[in-house]
This record gives structure tokens, sequence and C-alpha cells, in this order.
């Protein structure tokens, strides 16, 4: 049996398959579809200090190999995470992890401090890089001194392992990730939806509500890939790799570049099954590559 | 019931007018229980662009022979893909989804009102209720005679009217202009209805003026079909509800019409 396991920081996680926020809602949705016992870990919808209603329909749009979302944060505020979801979920044996979000370093901080208190929840994961909400949000992931001033900020709040998610509608995403390095990120996850835009040509209008949106799926993964091998050739910390993920060989190749964990997200949408089926073809390819853990893997990209 | 993603085999796929295709799925295990407004979100494989599954709703069920029916209206490039499929061909599905309509109860008497693709679950219901015929009316609205699909297995369960908007089939115009809509609506104890917006805002805004209690199947576009991508909402009373899992079957109460 080969061995799976990667630590992240202080976290030991039992393999390298997560689910990406936004794409697995608090993991109960899908339990139907796969055990999620068997999964790395679980990164929950992006909670909000408040409730947000997110944008108006229309939200999506298919596009070539991938979608263009713009949801705009629905959730139902941190209240009601930790008074009617965090006890339904908290006894999922594996790690699960709340994306933070928030429209001042204020609130950024005020949510952390409630997460800081739920003994289950062993990480957070700092979205500074959604792009679909007016305020906040991107707005701290596209320049260093705003990403290092809310790091630096719920870092002195959070005791616990604080992942933050980059955003790659930027021109370095190496110098953040080095920029929230410097301010005691322990791992940063990366990337993001590309911001994007689809347009009707019969009716001359945008299809979405809010005009742009966040590109996934596989038409972004060399996209991300790249931004994976920059990062990890430009930090020390473990980096979270995540871009259009369909399969197996897509998370290998990730962690090739230099991923420690992977996180699958929109292949949710095709298949919710995907995930369990990638952690089992994660363990063959290691056997017929006779490998050991997974930390031979990480970053073996040869140039 | 228990979500599962699963392979059908394609049986049947026959055109049943210019749009319409009807395509029967053999389940290789038992089907689980599907009730009428529910689902299945269908992969179209091997078709350019096309990324995203494509919902549809149920038009019939055998649990007998394990197969499932479903009523393919072509409306862009994945239905028109799926409707190319030749049988024989494995076609990835997942089910059962979304909430299905309120089953009447023994009393009722009640209207079914379908138009377009959404005649599916109208039938379906009329089908699956268990109420007396008698007591089970069946609306079915089309532009023209050649929109409209053969319903003739389903005449058993209950009286069928039909209109067309040129006159060919049935009354000329609307559902909503049909006589048993028009003057015989507050004889009814339950209205259903899915077809086009237009049609279900028309048939749930009167519903509401006569207090009439009236369900309504919303479609959407969605990416995921089981509530995490968030991308199908309504703007419901109660904020944004997903039509996959909230509905697609909504009470006009519930709605901002």
């Amino acid at each position: 049996m080969v061995n799976l396991g990667i630590k992240i920081h202080e976290l030991d996680f039992k393999n390298p398959i997560m689910l990406a926020s936004g794409t697995c809602g608090f993991g109960e949705e899908i339990s139907d579809f796969l055990d999620l016992s068997r999964l790395g870990g679980i990164v929950v919808k992006g909670t909000t200090l408040k409730h947000r209603e997110g944008n108006a329909y229309p939200r999506m749009a298919e596009t070539p190999s991938g979608m263009l979302n713009a949801v705009g944060l629905q959730n139902k505020g941190v209240d009601n995470f930790i008074a009617n979801i965090y006890p339904r979920i908290k006894d999922i044996d594996t790690h699960i992890i709340v994306n933070v979000n928030g429209s001042t370093i204020e609130d950024y901080v005020a949510l952390t401090e409630r997460l800081n208190e739920l003994d289950k929840i062993p990480a957070i994961e700092l979205n500074i890089s959604c792009p679909n909400v007016k305020e906040g949000g991107m707005a701290f992931g596209i320049s260093c001194p705003s990403a290092e001033a809310v790091v630096k900020a719920v870092r002195k709040v959070y005791s616990k392992t604080l992942i933050v998610k980059l955003s790659p509608n930027v021109t370095s995403i190496a110098d953040i990730a080095k920029a929230v390095e410097s301010q005691g990120a322990d791992s940063v996850s990366l990337i993001n939806t590309l911001l994007g835009m689809a347009v009707n040509a019969e009716t001359r209008k945008p299809v979405l509500s809010t005009i742009t949106g966040g590109l996934s799926g596989p038409a972004i993964k060399p996209i991300a890939l790249r931004m994976v091998w920059q990062v990890y050739n430009a930090v020390k910390i473990p980096v979270m790799g995540m871009g259009g993920i369909m399969n197996a060989t897509d998370a290998i190749e990730f962690m090739i570049a230099g991923a420690s964990t992977v996180q699958i997200g929109t292949a949710i949408f095709i298949d919710p099954t995907i995930p369990v089926q990638i952690i089992d073809g994660l363990a063959l390819y290691m056997e017929r590559h006779k490998m050991q853990s997974v930390s031979e893997l990480i970053g073996s990209l040869q140039c | 019931m228990k979500k599962t993603v699963i392979d059908l085999l394609l049986l049947k796929n026959k055109q049943l007018n210019k749009d319409n295709f009807l395509l029967k799925l053999r389940s290789p295990v038992p089907v689980s229980d599907i009730f009428p407004g529910q689902f299945v979100n269908v992969e179209i494989k091997d078709a350019q662009e096309i990324f995203l599954r494509r919902p549809f709703s149920v038009l019939d069920v055998d649990y007998q022979n394990q197969t499932i029916s479903l009523l393919v209206k072509i409306l862009g490039r994945g239905s028109k893909k799926l409707t190319e499929a030749q049988p024989g061909v494995q076609i990835s599905t997942i089910l059962p989804l979304g909430k299905s309509f309120t089953l009447p109860e023994r009393n009722d008497r009640i209207i079914l009102i379908g138009g377009g693709s959404g005649v599916a679950p109208m039938l379906f219901l009329a089908k699956l209720c268990g109420l007396d015929p008698e007591n089970v009316h069946v609306l079915i609205g089309a532009r023209s005679i050649t929109d409209h699909i053969d319903i003739e297995e389903y005449k058993p369960f209950g009286n069928f009217y039909f209109t067309t908007e040129d006159g060919s089939l049935g009354e000329k115009g609307y559902v909503t202009n049909h006589p048993v809509f028009t003057n015989k609506l507050n004889e009814f104890t339950k209205i259903y209805t899915c077809g086009p917006d237009l049609m279900m805002k028309a048939i749930g805004r009167i519903a509401l003026e006569n207090k009439l209690f009236c369900e309504v199947s919303l479609e959407n576009m969605m990416a995921c079909g089981f509530g995490v991508c968030l991308c199908c909402v309504e703007d419901t009373k109660a904020g944004h509800k997903c039509v996959c899992t909230d509905g697609p079957v909504f009470n006009v109460n519930d709605l901002k019409w």
C-alpha cells in the first residue's frame, strides 16, 4: 500500500485530494455520491460575517472546456454556519476547512475570530481572490501591500493553519505569494477563477447579470499549472494547486509542478464521484512508478 | 432517495415531431423511486464546446423493466447532440434530482397544464397520481398541431384538452384561453403546470388571484444539478433558492410572481 499522506503546516492530510470551496457546498450535499471520509480535506462554501444573497440570475455561462460563474458568495453568514452547519459536519472524518471572505480587514478578522473557536475546524482558507463581489474579495489579493495587510491582521487572531487563496488576475502571482508568506501564511492555495466574460451575439447583452465572472474548468488548467510552478519556486510554504483538474493525471501534473495537495472544483459539477476516482488513480500511479510517498512526487518536475 | 451517478443504456431514440424526441434508457440496477417533476442530469459526450450536463425532467419510469423515459426537446447544442445518440450507447446520468410535485390527495380534482417539453412531468403525474381519471384534467398547449406529441397511451389516466396558437388542434389560442381553464378553474383543488415561463406566470397569477393551490416547475441554467454551485437560483420571497434542489417545483405562493 502506498502512503498518500501529506503534512501541511501542522496538519496531517490522509491524502492530497481536497474539494475546492464553492463546488461542494458543505460536503453533505454530495455525500450520496462519495464517502467524504476518504478525502484529504473539504474546503466548504465561502463564508462571510453576514448573510449574503449573492448576485442576480443569470450567474453562469458555459464556455469551451469550462464555465463562468458569478455567484457572488451567496451564504447565510458565520452565525448560521456555527449554529446549524458546523454541528452537522464537524464529525466527518476529514479536515473541514472554512473559506473566509470579507469586504474589509475588520470583517476578515471578526470572522476569523469566530472560526478560531471551533475545535473541528483545523484551518481556514483566506479568500482574497473572489472576482464576483463589488467590495473586498479580489481587491485584497491583487496588490502586495493589501494582501500583506489582511494576512497580517488575520494572523494575529488565528492560531491554527492559515491558508491564503490567491488570485490569478495579477501580473506576478509569485510576488503575492511571497507577500502573504512574509506575514505568516502557512500555505497558499491557487488559483481562484480567472476574470472572464460572455456575450450573447443575438441580444448584444452580457450573459451574466454582473457582466464579468470567474472562469473555471479545464480551460484554465495550463495557466493554473504555470502559476503553481512559479509559486512553488518562489516560496517555502506548501502550495495547494487547483484549476481545471478533471482526473488523476491532471492532479499528478499539479503535484509534479509543485503542489503538495490539490483541490477538485468544477469537475464535481460534471461527476461528483471524480474526487475518489482521483485518489484511487493517484495510488495506482505511485505504485506504477514505485513511489513510497507523495513527497517524491511534489515538485519533481525535471526541466 | 439516494442520488447516484449511473450509466444508462439507450434503448430507443424516437423522433416524435420536429423538435421532440423520446429517449428510453435502461438502468443496470433497479431504478430508484422517481416522482413527477424530478429530473435527470445527462452528460453529453463527444460534443465540442459542451462541458456541462443537461437537465431533463422524467416522462415515465418502468420499474419492472428498469427503464426511464425522457422527453428531449431541441433547445440548443446540448439537447441537439443528445437527440443524435444512437441506441446501444451508454449515457451517463445523475438521478434522481430535485423535488417533485406534491402528489394529490384522494379527494382532489386536479388540472395539469403543460406546454412544450413541460408536458413530460404533467403526463407522468397524470399516470402516477392514482386519482379517478374523472378528476384528472390535462390541458396541453402548443404553437401548432405539428408541435404536439402523441399522448394516446396516457388517455386512460384523465380528460385531455388541447390548444394551439394557430387553431390546428383543439381550441385556438393559449392554454389560459381554453374553456376548461377560463370557466371551470374554481372546480379544481390543485393546479400543476410546467412549460414556458410566460405560460406558467399567466397561470400562476390567476391561481394567486383566485387563491388556488398551484405548483409550477421552473427551468433554469444549471451547472451541477445537486445544489453545490448555486448558479440556478430563483429570486423567491425567501431569497435566492436553487431551482435544482429547492425546486424545480415551487408553490406560486413562494415566488415573486
